[in-house]
């Protein structure tokens, strides 16, 4: 991380520069287009997609196809709009990933300040268990939720989330209490203090920072997830994917690309403010997500 | 009375000393029954003649012939094939660009970065959402460069059948290389510039300084992503569901869309279990050496 401006070595002349800030700036455009056409065309009235023009800015700017895939636009049955919906993914979401990053802080500081024989082997299957194609527990998860009783709902899609979401959540609170100076929690066993008061008084007031993180990456993850919202919920319980994914491939009635491209960005916009207010932290989630040990 | 309070002392231990592995016993029963004993459940179904219903009597290896007799089948491993190297070919080629760009003393670095990593945030389904339209000919790319005069641009992949997959690595890759240039860009800024001072003195040009001394420093990078990308090529669903439902035909059938279809809409249980472990084991030969010398090379 050394960016020490009078040590860089490589220098590029004029016209070496002027073709990596066209490649860059080529790059920018390519990464922002997507975004630009969906943005652009969900604020534009339907016979504007029709007539063609996907790249120009709207002639008569509206705001109907927003509301429409907000509260009406036709989802299944229904001409609900994506309002349930998304208020599925909220109730989905918060609980799981709160009651998933607790667990992981807890885990994660057995398994670095309290360890016992076999910790290794522990963490060797919670590391294993992160990376698994889901479509191996589809089956039998579909079997359980159905015993349980909580098939096709809101709850189901938690305890499904929370289940998958320890594996990380774990990962990242165990690498970082391992860095976490073991002096400290020795002093204050000798000084008679107990496992969750040292977990409290301790380690709790410096995890801000990995917190952060694991919260990123577990709202982005089960926010993004289709697969498991696609497989374990019904009309009622759907996430917000799943709603959208039914909005645009409805195959009734006129394409309504507007109220599509209006869906998408409303399913987009939780990550999205995300990645804006906390980019750092996502980015840091993303590389210990990858790079892991 | 000294004897009872040196028992409850005792007692008082015990919970002490058991206190730690009850808190993690319940993530660990969790993991155990709903990771490891569901793996154990699945790979058993795929030895039994599961239909609509898992059913218990064995028959062998029959699911797993039948599955490699499927012409499905073979298309989801062979399309599965074409995209994780192209995906990973092209994730890398232009990830490892950006980042040597990028690396150059840029003005407004950060600002570039963050547009090119973006796309990492969102869901599958929505990229899939949006390239769909935009890959449209009917009023994507192909009508808007008609519109500005160039009629006789075609680019209909996305209703090709041979064509079709390309579509799923255009935007896998737009969605994914942003967050490989990042890895390639950490990478590079661990380098030490003293080598690359002396070979500079050395008469090296930035080329032969890249070639021969950069890039290969950057082979844990490269090891990471290319583990990364293969795990999520193996995995990819939402993308495809979104992009092209599997289509047209068939020509972007995946094993996870094929696992999916035989397992819930075609009533094949037996076949959809039989393909889940073959996945599985796919990402096991990729994941398991992986995280087995990165926690070695944690352990020195």
């Amino acid at each position: 991380m050394s960016s020490n401006a009078s040590t860089q070595v490589v220098s590029t002349g004029r016209g070496a520069r002027f073709v990596i800030y066209t490649i860059l700036l080529i790059f920018c455009l390519y990464y922002l287009l997507p975004l630009y056409v969906m943005v652009v065309n969900s604020l534009k009235p339907l016979r504007e997609i029709q007539a063609g023009g996907m790249m120009n800015l709207p002639d008569a700017w509206t705001l109907e196809p927003w509301k429409s895939a907000w509260s009406t636009a036709q989802i299944g049955v229904q001409a609900t709009g994506l309002k349930p919906y998304f208020m599925n993914s909220i109730q989905m979401v918060v609980p799981a990933v709160a009651i998933s990053t607790v667990l992981g802080a807890l885990n994660g500081y057995v398994l670095t300040k309290w360890q016992f024989r076999g910790h290794k082997i522990i963490f060797g299957l919670l590391l294993f268990a992160c990376f698994i194609p889901f479509q191996i527990v589809l089956i039998p998860m579909a079997r359980i939720l159905g015993i349980m009783g909580i098939a096709g709902s809101v709850p189901g899609l938690i305890f499904v989330h929370l289940v998958y979401g320890i594996g990380f959540s774990t990962l990242y609170f165990r690498n970082y209490y391992a860095q976490f100076p073991d002096e400290l929690v020795r002093a204050a066993q000798i000084d008679g203090a107990g496992f969750f008061t040292i977990f409290r008084r301790i380690m709790l007031p410096s995890s801000g920072p990995i917190a952060v993180v694991c919260v990123i990456w577990q709202f982005t993850n089960i926010w993004n997830d289709f697969l498991f919202g696609a497989s374990f919920s019904d009309f009622n319980s759907q996430p917000m994917t799943v709603a959208l994914n039914n909005l645009v491939q409805s195959s009734t009635g006129v394409k309504e690309y507007n109220v599509h491209f209006a869906g998408a960005i409303m399913a987009a916009l939780p990550t999205l403010l995300v990645y804006i207010v906390a980019g750092r932290y996502f980015v840091r989630g993303l590389m210990a997500g990858s790079v892991k040990g | 009375m000294a004897s009872s309070a040196a028992r409850r002392g005792s007692a008082g231990d015990f919970l002490r000393d058991a206190l730690p592995k009850i808190v993690l016993s319940p993530s660990l029963a969790m993991v155990l029954i709903f990771v490891y004993g569901f793996i154990a459940f699945t790979v058993y179904l795929s030895f039994t003649d599961s239909r609509i219903l898992p059913s218990y009597d064995l028959v062998g290896w029959k699911n797993y012939i039948n599955l490699f007799r499927l012409r499905a089948w073979t298309i989801a491993v062979k399309n599965v094939v074409i995209f994780g190297g192209l995906y990973i070919t092209f994730c890398c080629f232009i990830g490892l660009m950006l980042a040597i760009f990028l690396d150059q003393k840029i003005r407004a670095e950060g600002f570039i970065r963050s547009i090119y990593l973006y796309p990492m945030a969102l869901s599958f389904i929505v990229t899939g959402t949006a390239w769909k339209w935009f890959l449209d000919p009917g009023i994507g790319l192909e009508a808007v460069l008609h519109s500005w005069g160039w009629t006789s641009f075609q680019f209909n992949w996305i209703k090709s059948n041979q064509m079709a997959i390309y579509t799923i690595v255009i935007a896998a890759v737009w969605q994914t290389s942003g967050f490989v240039m990042a890895m390639f860009l950490a990478g590079l800024r661990g380098i030490d510039n003293e080598v690359l001072k002396a070979a500079q003195i050395d008469g090296a040009s930035n080329f032969s300084l890249y070639r021969r001394i950069v890039i290969p420093q950057l082979r844990p990078a490269f090891m990471s992503a290319i583990v990364v990308l293969a795990h999520m090529a193996i995995k990819s669903y939402d993308l495809v569901i979104a992009l092209t439902g599997g289509g047209p035909g068939r020509a972007t059938e995946l094993p996870a869309t094929f696992m999916y279809s035989y397992t819930f809409t075609r009533n094949q249980m037996g076949i959809g279990a039989a393909s889940a472990v073959i996945m599985l084991m796919s990402i096991a030969a990729i994941m398991v050496p992986y995280l087995w010398s990165e926690l070695r090379e944690k352990q020195q």
